[in-house]
């Protein structure tokens, strides 16, 4: 019952922000929206019982990604001057299409694996215990991940040596 | 050590009787709630009455004296005279977004302080990563700052919250770093139990001798840093920015952000208490039976409540002796000097660790 009531809750945050995510016409709100958002998801997270992934999402999502947007913005200046750009109706079309394509695709993939059944039965706190995710993080047996980390590592050092790159004096 | 979960355990089944369940979880939520924030509101009483005393000290002033027997009543004069202030509504600011601001850095500290294991049996959230959760929701703050500066829509908030936001992100990376090597030492991320091994073998800072020493010296100052106070305090430095992010803010609003500074201050103290000083673990010698059993008769909090508000003094200490850096010195001393030391730490910490050196 508890549990029902969180998740109607954040179900309502969650689809509310994103909403007024993407009606509202200031980039910044925008950002601030889509910050509320991660942290519903979090919050689903931490409600199933997920809590190192909960806290990552917090700490990768609202931590990062929202925080390096907002400097972005920053940074670019103010242009919520109210613009009035209108849109052919070509293009309302489209986007409308676009939009419709996604959610029968996403109900599609949620209705076939029948996700809807087994979902909201909370696994324990020792379900993802950290030491069992750093095993596996780091393992290289059967299904270690130490390959992709790795790979990831490099992908991470060829966008660190790119950005200095760009960014060196002349 | 008295167990606090005897009693939290005691009113659970209590209630649990004649009322079904999840209406228990909303109760205890609202009590836990109530606590945290009398808690909250009294630590920052007297975190500010202790400010400007020690501030007075340092500076060979008396501090305030006037209202009340020794000043006592100052803060709550100053309180009332914010809450009669007026709102100042300014054109062209992003309403919303400017009064939304105060609550995220308020949120976070709300979040960490509710981290803070208490006594044995009193933590508010303890799960078992409940020292990565803290270095996550710590980051909410930087958004606040950042927001109001924004939304204010003026140069100085702006300039304010640009090097705040630079500031706060570069000094969290010591903070993790330093947490990091605490961690390679308890082997665990939640706090109750980190406490609990240290009232069980001895504190960790010297448990962990020379890599724990060292990251104690490097936690006190990113701590400060991550308070926003001096030496470090440029994002609100007065004689360039007025007041940094928070200029534009009268009233409540301003007293938001006044109230999360000291806080942020206790909640620093209260950690570094937590991972390097033990928590709420009494003080033991090997060997001295009749003084350590004097010491287990303290109780829990009393312990926790000393050895923070010893780390809020040396952090104070810090504060008011040193002169303020420039911007430029303040990053290089991050990047170039305390990043390289924390990393050379874990490294270290880890040798100490795997020979098994701890003593």
């Amino acid at each position: 019952m508890a549990q029902t009531i969180v998740f109607l809750v954040l179900a309502a945050i969650i689809l509310g922000c994103g909403i007024m995510a993407v009606t509202t016409k200031r980039i910044m709100r925008a950002a601030t929206y889509l910050m509320f958002v991660l942290f519903g998801t979090a919050g689903l997270y931490f409600l199933m019982g997920y809590t190192f992934l909960g806290s990552v999402q917090v700490m990768v999502y609202a931590g990062g990604v929202v925080v390096l947007y907002i400097f972005a913005l920053m940074l670019t200046g103010r242009q919520d001057k109210k613009e009035n750009h209108s849109v052919s109706l070509a293009k309302k079309f489209a986007a409308l299409l676009a939009a419709l394509y996604g959610a029968g695709l996403f109900m599609f993939a949620i209705i076939s694996h029948r996700f809807a059944e087994n979902i909201l039965t909370p696994p324990s706190e020792q379900t993802a215990s950290v030491k069992v995710l750093g095993e596996q993080l780091l393992s290289s047996g059967r299904f270690g991940y130490l390959l992709p980390f790795e790979i990831v590592s490099i992908l991470l050092l060829a966008c660190i040596i790119g950005s200095l790159i760009i960014a060196r004096k002349r | 050590m008295f167990d606090f979960s005897i009693i939290s355990k005691w009113f659970h089944d209590l209630l649990t009787g004649f009322i079904p369940e999840w209406l228990v979880i909303g109760i205890e939520c609202v009590i836990v709630l109530l606590f945290i924030i009398l808690l909250y509101a009294i630590l920052a009483i007297a975190l500010i009455y202790l400010e400007r005393k020690i501030c007075a000290f340092f500076q060979c002033r008396i501090g305030p004296n006037r209202v009340g027997k020794w000043g006592l009543l100052q803060v709550f004069a100053d309180v009332f005279k914010m809450l009669s202030k007026e709102i100042i509504k300014m054109r062209q600011s992003d309403r919303l977004l400017h009064d939304m601001a105060p609550f995220f850095i308020l949120a976070a500290s709300f979040l960490t302080f509710a981290c803070i294991p208490w006594n044995k049996g009193l933590e508010i959230l303890d799960f078992n990563v409940g020292l990565f959760f803290f270095i996550a929701v710590s980051g909410i703050g930087v958004i606040g700052i950042l927001l109001a500066g924004w939304a204010s829509h003026s140069k100085y908030p702006m300039i304010g919250a640009m090097r705040s936001g630079a500031q706060l992100i570069s000094y969290e990376l010591s903070i993790g770093m330093t947490m990091l090597t605490m961690l390679l030492l308890c082997g665990t991320m939640q706090l109750s139990e980190i406490v609990q091994q240290q009232a069980d073998y001895g504190w960790n800072i010297i448990r962990g001798h020379v890599p724990a020493v060292l990251a104690f010296i490097i936690y006190l100052i990113a701590g400060n840093a991550e308070c926003n106070r001096g030496p470090f305090d440029l994002p609100e430095a007065e004689s360039e920015l007025t007041a940094g992010y928070h200029t534009e803010y009268s009233g409540m609003g301003f007293g938001f952000f006044y109230l999360a500074e000291y806080l942020n201050l206790f909640i620093c103290g209260a950690m570094a208490a937590t991972i390097f000083l033990g928590g709420w673990a009494p003080l033991y010698f090997p060997g001295w039976d009749g003084f350590n059993t004097i010491m287990g008769y303290i109780p829990g909090f009393i312990w926790f409540f000393g050895k923070a508000f010893f780390v809020v003094f040396l952090l104070m200490w810090i504060r008011w002796t040193y002169p303020r850096l420039r911007i430029d010195q303040l990053l290089s001393l991050e990047w170039k000097y305390l990043m390289p030391i924390s990393m050379f730490n874990i490294i270290l910490m880890a040798l100490v660790v795997c020979f098994g050196l701890t003593l």
